[in-house]
């Protein structure tokens, strides 16, 4: 007779393991199904951890997790072929407790995290894929893994299994992805030592720093890039949507290649030696493309119901929050014994009250309108570089009639109407 | 379960014991190749140390084989000679070889690193309590301290371990094939051979021999005059095509490094090195290969070797007799295209495979 | 039938990576593992278990994390482990480990009587393959090495067949049980473990005794003390002088190799 469970979890990334910590917690008997050899063996990300979603479940984590470096510094750059304008910001409080966000190899911290969740008391089980729901009366009773005597039952089972959710799918839940809704970025962990790291990004001991670029990076397509310190390695990665790199006929890496050999970039990793290549999917559709999340004995959590916000790279904590939120609706469920989507449902209520769903509203239209309209950054950023070179080059002319050529070439490159509609635009996909 | 016998106070402090022992491996009364290594290798120790060299023979009717032990270094020939021993048995032989030990008290005692070779030097090497080196590939000896330095490959990294025993005695090592070598076999050579007994009756004996199957059919890299063996610098499987092409104008066995077989391009048993065959062929090709040292214990005692790699630095080219800084994906074509070209006008014969 | 496997807790070297220049490990993704071998004796020991019945034990001597390695025993099918685990097992040898091991084993048959225990044939970092023998000749039991066939075990009699490697191919030899085997790696392929195997092994607690725990044992054969042999030096090996480097393009450096090839008359013969 296979064994029922209160809770199964399919995945240990952490959304899923947020869900299965929090049931155990709560004394609930769970079990969480990974595919990888261990939890993180394979996933992928830039690498920042947002301090308040990792806090909201396990409390002052920082002082055992294995995080790489607390970031105090977060810097923007607009860069052009030989050019960048940059503005950002450093602080110091930042650089002690509470901190505010942390670099991390997912490999170590989900392996840490997930560690936490069978000291509560989960049991996980690595190296198993699971297959499919097994859906009985219209309810999901349980998962059917790819090992022999391979199924095994829960009142309520967790949806986890990130972007590309097959078991989401497989329920209905949602659709295949359009290629505008999901990103492709590939990464690479490149690994120097500490001392050039504080060196060459400015840092002192354990301070960590992180560059979002826009621009040139993406070779002018719809996407952004990026660089993050860790203790001796830094992740740069680089990712756009599916549907531009279609659309441009580019390889992916081909696009990391071009970042890493760019003149404003090569100089920050020259020497360094890459230790990893990552390629992954991003769900960027946002508000429009998130997907049923409850249904009768099963809840959708994470990468898995695409909540991900794409214009700030914030995913691992919406699937923290996700998932703890899951894990609440199921302890009320428990208590009330009640298991169909008419209880489960509270979830989706807690997650559309919440930030997560707030935020991904709010941006709803961002990616969209980014995409249609390539200006942004094909032609703004490079006119942003020549505004500042003009305005930072002393060559005799007043700051005062510097201004003026500046106004004067933009409008006159885009046309002055264009240029006040666009901005309008942008402001309003992203306000 | 245990046997209750106590094995304190058996091996420990016997630092009196002197002369140098090769075990001598005889399968149907042929002697084993590696044997024939050791004794080339133990007459090195013997003369250091200023002791005889003695060969240990166990089997049924073998004792003609003394002379040869003699004619490759040994000064002396223990033999014994009972029905029980007709095959190896870790129980008989060991028994065998313990009853000679205890009596003749040895100081150094090397054993090839066969299967059964490595089997009764482990039994012997508890019933005495002694230490043994596994696996050796380098020999010497510190003679004042009258100290065996048997040295090993050490787990990861090109290091070598020197393995030491120093209050326990007999020394004893497990040494591998083909990386020490024989003596030419001299007939003048005289020596002496002194016989035991040993008393066990096959009723007595708990293990039987049922059966022995020799697998003919499967040739064995180690007996290859040539080997065209690749690396991970050929790329892919695809590429890896080009090893078997020039290997089978050649006649040649293929080899692969240990990335290679874990790649997936070849199966186990063409691995070459350390947890892989050890070989000697007259001549080796190394295609695309670094040189790690795993790699080198298993074949860099071949006459001539041939490497060709893209890194001018590669270590491979240390131990090469003919190198080629070169792309392997360029010169294999060309190479196997004027092979072709120079033997096959030529009426050309492959006569060693 | 009550099997012991003995298993032990090893660095992954598949993933371990040499760098060919600076000679150096790279050490940074090595997890520890269960050695593969060990892993192909304990599916033996399920094997065995599956067509005569029976329990399963395994036990390993190592730090306390090699528990991790008794978890993956169980997945593969054993029903429980025994770690041995002291600061007095540290830096043994071989005869050390062997004698640890065997009063453990001492102990576990005192619990239940042992008929059979399997090691594999060799330890992938430490790799002597000297454990097992020393195992069954402290418990006076036949060693049966290079195993790559159990092909009879008959309970009534308490003999069994098993086909044992040698040079250029095998034997076919009997015993008694109590015995002790090790095994090769194409003895089997490790089965793909059912789903229940999985979850036990994640609920499973590993019974764990220091030295404290076992009987009769002389503190003086144990780990670096009882070990005759110790690591005199470590050294890299000199550097070879290296040979002859062919010069020319590609098209001369073939004809140069083909000329040394045609040289070998013995191998080829050219009119
Ligand atoms: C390049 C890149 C950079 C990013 N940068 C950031 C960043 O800086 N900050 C941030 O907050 N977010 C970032 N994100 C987003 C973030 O990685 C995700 O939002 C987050 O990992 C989602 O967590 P999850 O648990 O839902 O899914 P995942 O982390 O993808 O975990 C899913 C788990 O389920 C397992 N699984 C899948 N299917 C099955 C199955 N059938 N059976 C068993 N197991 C299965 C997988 O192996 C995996 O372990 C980035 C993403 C990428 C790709
Ligand atoms: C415990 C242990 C046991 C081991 N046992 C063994 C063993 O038995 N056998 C074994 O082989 N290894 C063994 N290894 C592995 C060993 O350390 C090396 O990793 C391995 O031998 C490297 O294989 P390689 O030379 O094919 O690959 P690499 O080290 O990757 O070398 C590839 C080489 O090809 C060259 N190259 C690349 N492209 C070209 C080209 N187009 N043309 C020409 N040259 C090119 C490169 O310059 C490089 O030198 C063991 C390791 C450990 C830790
Ligand atoms: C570089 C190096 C060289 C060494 N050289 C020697 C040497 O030449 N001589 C020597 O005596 N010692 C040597 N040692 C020490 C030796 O590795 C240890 O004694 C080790 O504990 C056991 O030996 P092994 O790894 O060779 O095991 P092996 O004998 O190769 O293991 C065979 C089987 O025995 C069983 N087994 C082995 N160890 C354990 C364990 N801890 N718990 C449970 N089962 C086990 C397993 O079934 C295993 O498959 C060396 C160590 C190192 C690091």
């Amino acid at each position: 007779m296979p064994e029922k469970f209160d809770v199964i979890v399919v995945g240990a990334g952490p959304a899923g393991t947020s869900c299965a910590y929090t049931c155990a917690k709560n004394g609930l008997k769970v079990l969480q199904i990974e595919r990888g050899e261990y939890p993180g063996s394979k996933n992928v990300m830039g690498g920042v951890l947002y301090r308040k979603q990792m806090e909201e479940v396990i409390p002052e984590f920082w002082k055992e997790a294995p995080l790489e470096r607390p970031v105090i510094e977060q810097r923007i750059w607009m860069m052009d072929k030989e050019s960048t304008v940059t503005f950002g910001y450093k602080g110091l409080e930042w650089a002690q407790e509470p901190y505010n966000n942390f670099t991390v190899l997912r490999a170590k911290f989900d392996q840490w995290f997930a560690g936490k969740g069978v000291e509560a008391g989960v049991l996980l089980i690595n190296e198993t894929v699971a297959n499919e729901c097994i859906v009985e009366d219209g309810k999901v009773v349980g998962i059917r893994t790819d090992r022999p005597d391979g199924d095994v039952y829960a009142d309520v089972t967790v949806l986890a299994d990130g972007v590309n959710s097959l078991l989401g799918k497989q329920l209905g839940f949602h659709k295949e992805f359009r290629p505008d809704e999901v990103a492709l970025t590939v990464m690479e962990v490149i690994n120097l030592s500490k001392d050039k790291i504080n060196e060459r990004f400015n840092l002192s001991e354990n301070q960590g720093c992180t560059i979002e670029i826009f621009g040139d990076s993406t070779k002018g397509n719809l996407g952004t890039a990026f660089i993050y310190t860790n203790k001796e390695s830094v992740n740069i990665g680089v990712g756009t949507t599916l549907s531009s790199m279609i659309k441009a006929r580019m390889k992916p890496y081909d696009l990391l290649d071009y970042l890493k050999t760019h003149p404003m970039v090569k100089p920050l990793i020259e020497g360094g030696e890459a230790a990893e290549y990552l390629a992954h999917l991003i769900p960027e559709g946002g508000y429009h493309s998130v997907p049923k999340v409850a249904g009768n004995g099963v809840l959708v959590v994470g990468d898995a119901a695409q909540l991900v916000n794409a214009i700030h790279r914030e995913g691992s904590n919406m699937a923290m929050a996700s998932g703890k939120m899951a894990a609440e609706t199921i302890v009320e469920a428990k208590k009330k014994g009640d298991f169909s989507l008419d209880t489960l449902k509270e979830y989706k209520d807690k997650l559309y009250n919440s930030f997560i769903i707030k935020d991904l509203k709010k941006y709803k239209d961002a990616t969209h309108t980014f995409e249609n309209n390539p200006q942004f950054l094909r032609d703004y950023v490079p006119m942003l570089n020549r505004a500042a070179s003009k305005f930072f080059t002393v060559d005799g002319t007043s700051k005062k009639d510097k201004q003026k050529q500046i106004i004067k070439t933009m409008t006159s490159e885009r046309g002055t109407i264009k240029l006040i509609k666009d901005v309008y635009k942008a402001w309003k996909a992203v306000k | 379960m245990s046997n209750g016998k106590s094995q304190e106070g058996r091996g420990p402090l016997m630092l009196d014991n002197r002369g140098v022992w090769v075990y001598v491996e005889q399968n149907e009364g042929v002697i084993e190749g590696v044997s024939l290594e050791l004794l080339g290798a133990g007459r090195k120790l013997a003369d250091k140390l200023e002791v005889p060299l003695a060969g240990i023979l166990l089997g049924d009717n073998v004792r003609e084989l003394a002379e040869e032990i003699i004619f490759y270094g040994a000064d002396e020939v223990y033999v014994v000679e009972s029905p029980v021993l007709k095959q190896y048995r870790t129980e008989s032989y060991m028994k065998g070889v313990i009853l000679l030990a205890e009596k003749y008290k040895p100081e150094i005692f090397l054993y090839g690193a066969t299967p059964n070779g490595k089997d009764v030097a482990s039994a012997v090497a508890t019933d005495l309590s002694t230490g043994l080196t596994a696996d050796t590939t380098m020999l010497d000896v510190e003679v004042e301290k009258r100290l065996l330095e048997a040295s090993r490959p050490a787990f990861g990294g090109n290091i070598m371990a020197t393995i030491l025993c120093k209050k326990h005695r007999p020394q004893m090592a497990t040494v591998r094939p083909k990386v020490m070598k024989a003596l030419e076999r001299d007939t003048a050579r005289t020596g002496r051979v002194i016989e035991e007994s040993l008393e066990i009756r096959e009723e007595d004996m708990r293990t039987k021999v049922l059966e022995i199957v020799k697998d003919v059919t499967k040739k064995s890299l180690a007996d290859a005059h040539i080997i065209v063996c690749g690396g991970k610098g050929m790329g892919d499987e695809r590429n890896f095509g080009l090893i078997h092409e020039l290997a089978g104008l050649l006649g040649a066995g293929v080899g692969g490094t240990r990335d290679v077989v874990e790649a997936g391009w070849l199966s186990h048993d063409h691995q070459i090195g350390q947890t892989g065959e050890t070989v000697t062929p007259k001549i080796y090709f190394a295609i695309g290969i670094s040189g790690a040292i795993q790699h080198l214990v298993g074949m860099k005692n071949s006459e001539i070797i041939i490497a060709i790699n893209k890194d001018p630095n590669a270590p491979i080219f240390g131990v090469s007799t003919y190198g080629i800084v070169g792309d392997a994906l360029e010169v294999l074509p060309i190479l196997i295209k004027q092979f072709k070209e120079a033997f096959h006008e030529k009426g050309g014969e492959v006569t060693h495979a | 039938m009550h099997i012991v496997v003995c298993v032990k807790q090893v660095p992954d070297t598949k993933i371990i990576k040499i760098n060919p220049k600076t000679n150096t490990l790279d050490r940074r993704s090595a997890p520890a593992i269960l050695n593969p071998y060990d892993a192909h004796a304990v599916q033996t020991a399920v094997s065995i278990k599956e067509a005569a019945g029976g329990e399963i034990s395994v036990l390993s001597m190592g730090p306390p994390q090699a528990v991790d390695i008794i978890k993956k025993s169980v997945e593969i099918g054993a029903d429980r482990g025994y770690l041995i685990t002291d600061r007095a097992f540290a830096g043994a040898d071989t005869l050390a480990t062997s004698y640890a091991l065997s009063k453990a084993l001492d102990r576990i048959s005192k619990e239940k009587p042992i008929d059979l225990i399997i090691c594999g044939k060799h330890a992938i970092d430490g790799d002597t393959g000297q454990v097992g023998p020393g195992i069954a000749r402290r418990l006076d039991i036949p060693p049966v090495t290079n195993v790559i066939e159990v092909s009879d075990i008959n309970k009534d009699t308490r003999r069994v067949k098993i086909k044992r490697k040698i040079i250029n191919g095998y034997e076919l030899i009997e015993t008694e049980m109590p015995c002790l085997l090790t095994v090769e790696k194409e003895i089997n392929d490790i089965a793909y473990s059912p789903l229940p195997n999985m979850i036990k092994a994640a609920r499973y607690t590993p019974i764990i005794w220091a030295v404290s725990d076992l009987e009769d044992v002389d503190r003086t054969q144990l780990g670096l003390k009882g070990s005759p042999t110790i690591v005199g030096k470590m050294f890299t090996p000199p550097k070879p002088e290296g040979g002859h480097m062919l010069d020319g393009n590609a098209d001369d450096q073939a004809k140069q190799i083909i000329d040394i090839l045609l040289q070998n008359k013995e191998l080829f013969s050219v009119n």
